[in-house]
């Protein structure tokens, strides 16, 4: 069943539903190898849309904000933030958890879906991987700025200095260095590995010789010969197989941070797979609230297909349950554990000085996402919009009550303090997501978006591409 | 004028390719490549191609979690021990995340290096660019590429041999 010159059609109608509701194409109709190269192969090629150029300019004054914030942090020291003894720490390391939860999806999507055959990881993947790298980037950060001396963060690597001292390896703050190092680095390779097939599609299309020359750069003169592929997915299966247990491990590790201090609130051991599942959430609800704009901007219906956007909002839902279960186990084992200190910390937790800060994260994170069991709903571009903004906001407000109402009243009532934000914090905060938003729009704008290769596998074999 | 670096056959799809590849393969072709704009299934084992990939990855984790141990371990139990409360000083388990972590590196650091450099890349340039359609190989064209250094190889009737697979054109690659 091919075209004249060779390029097998797809027949399948679009949107078409499964007897649960469930849209079952991966593809639009009519795609063929040449339709696909265009559309994704063309954007970096072309000149981009007016709402490219609003997005990057609104973008690029929240990271000049940025600048701003932590010049004047660097100029002043961390006492411009709210923290202070007990609260020392504060929005940056809200931040820190957060922004390295948001990075997981991209891996989970990358690495464990392509472990387990799930195609519907094609057309999001290479987003998604791209949010990871910049969402860790806006990550690493964090700490750094909240560094006292933040010129001589190197003392965290291990490297023969000349004071003779070594870093101390049984802290989770080390392990956090390891992990949050190793993963941005695989994250990378894995990204770029993926990248190459696809820069040199763009090589070969491009009409101007600059461009030809850029891009060919990055393409390292990839000749898509079986060999080149050969080599290239068994490293890439491998790394698939290795950013997996990563994903798992990195926020494992984060949550260590907390649960191996003594703080109620923080001492628990529910804290790695709740954190791990945290981490999912969020990070799709960011993945749906980049794709579902471009998606729409540049006209990629037919290849980011409602499938995808479907089984995106049921991943949201089934960790969104995990973390409900999160919350709750945390008060029973607050309850069951008979420490007063704990019981104390969940009272002042739901009825505290912060206690409304609590109830908006229960409705943001556990009331508002229910709304995702209506088929209606998740296929409804807006609303699933809607719905994964509420979880983000959500995710950040629940690192706020981890962090802020266990430190706030520890054990004893003398030494407890209230922490507020400052400018300088909220600043800090929105200038990340415009360091975040800005290289996001940079990503759209210069590589394929899309995994050009990949859809191209799915249209010789289009079984792949619909589900029974 | 040298020799050309070798005869490239043009296909439309994967199936003519792989069938292709097993015929040249079958009549004894062994200096010869395929291109593809995705990855074919069972393409480069229909065509002899081997990587020892696996094992560097694997030998790379295993250096990457020796070392992180021997690191931690040599750091905080030898060179600059701190006895806090009397607890042991060599506490193996709480070394155990960052020997997972670099091993994790090392693996993929491996993997990704020795991928592309088992495949001689970064090469910008090569006979086979040379040939104007081929770059259609990363679009939506199929090759096979038989080269002048393989024992069998013979102008004509290489040539010929190609034609018999169907192909819609032929080339040859000029050095």
């Amino acid at each position: 069943m091919n075209t004249p010159d060779g390029s097998p059609i797809t027949d399948h109608r679009s949107p078409s539903y499964s007897t649960f509701g469930y849209p079952t194409n991966l593809l639009g109709p009519g795609q063929t190898y040449e339709s696909v190269n265009q559309t994704i192969a063309e954007i970096p090629l072309s000149r981009p849309p007016m709402s490219w150029r609003f997005g990057f300019f609104v973008a690029f004054l929240l990271l000049m904000m940025f600048l701003v914030a932590i010049t004047w942090l660097f100029a002043k020291g961390v006492g411009v933030w709210g923290v202070n003894i007990p609260v020392a720490w504060g929005f940056a390391i809200v931040n820190f958890v957060w922004w390295v939860g948001i990075a997981h999806a991209g891996t989970f999507i990358s690495a464990i879906l392509l472990l387990l055959f799930q195609h519907w990881r094609t057309a999001i993947n290479r987003f998604t991987e791209a949010m990871t790298l910049f969402a860790v980037a806006c990550a690493g950060l964090m700490p750094l700025l909240h560094l006292g001396r933040p010129w001589v963060f190197y003392w965290l690597f291990p490297y023969p200095d000349t004071m003779g001292v070594w870093p101390q390896f049984r802290s989770p703050l080390v392990w956090d260095v390891f992990a949050v190092g190793t993963y941005f680095t695989i994250s990378l390779l894995f990204w770029y590995l993926g990248l190459v097939p696809d820069l040199a599609t763009v090589r070969d299309r491009a009409k101007k010789l600059w461009q030809k020359k850029i891009y060919g750069f990055f393409a390292l003169g990839w000749r898509n010969s079986a060999s080149h592929w050969q080599r290239h997915q068994i490293a890439y299966l491998l790394l698939a197989g290795l950013a997996t247990p990563l994903v798992l491990s990195v926020h494992s590790v984060v949550s260590f941070d907390f649960s191996v201090a003594i703080v109620p609130g923080w001492h628990s051991t529910i804290f790695p797979p709740y954190f791990v599942a945290g981490a999912i959430y969020s990070g799709f609800a960011m993945s749906l609230n980049i794709i579902i704009p471009v998606r729409k901007v540049y006209h990629l219906e037919h290849l980011i297909t409602e499938r995808y956007l479907n089984n995106m909002a049921n991943i949201m839902l089934a960790t969104g349950m995990i973390v409900a279960y999160g919350y709750f186990i945390e008060a029973f084992m607050a309850w069951y554990s008979g420490d007063i200190f704990e019981r104390y910390m969940m009272m002042n937790r739901a009825f505290g000085p912060y206690g409304w800060v609590f109830w908006t994260l229960m409705v943001f994170n556990v009331l508002v996402p229910q709304a995702l069991w209506s088929a209606r709903i998740r296929r409804n571009t807006v609303s699933l919009f809607i719905v994964a903004l509420f979880i983000n906001i959500g995710m950040w407000i629940e690192r706020f009550v981890i962090v802020i109402t266990s430190l706030n009243r520890d054990f004893t009532p003398s030494a407890w303090h209230m922490f507020s934000p400052t400018k300088w914090d909220w600043m800090t905060l929105f200038g990340s997501v415009g360091l975040f938003l800005t290289l996001q729009f940079l990503f759209i704008r210069l590589v394929p978006m899309i995994s050009i290769s990949e859809t191209r596998e799915l249209i010789a074999e289009p079984e792949k591409a619909t589900i029974k | 004028m040298s020799q050309p670096y070798g005869l490239l056959a043009e296909f439309s799809n994967h199936e003519d390719l792989l069938r292709a590849a097993k015929e040249a393969y079958a009549a004894g072709f062994r200096k010869m490549d395929a291109f593809a704009p995705f990855p074919v299934e069972g393409l480069p084992e229909a065509l002899g191609k081997k990587t020892r990939l696996p094992l560097l990855v694997l030998i790379g984790g295993i250096i990457g979690g020796v070392g992180a141990y021997y690191m931690e371990w040599y750091a905080n139990a030898v060179s600059y021990v701190i006895n806090i409360g009397g607890r042991p000083i060599h506490s193996w388990p709480a070394f155990i995340p960052i020997t997972f972590e670099l091993t994790v590196l090392g693996a993929g650091l491996t993997a990704f290096f020795f991928s592309l450099g088992l495949s001689g890349l970064p090469r910008p340039h090569h006979p086979l660019f040379n040939v104007p359609e081929f770059e259609r190989a990363s679009q939506d064209r199929f090759f096979l590429c038989i080269e002048t250094r393989d024992s069998k190889f013979n102008s004509d009737q290489t040539r010929a041999f190609l034609k018999s697979l169907n192909p819609l054109s032929v080339a040859e690659v000029p050095e």
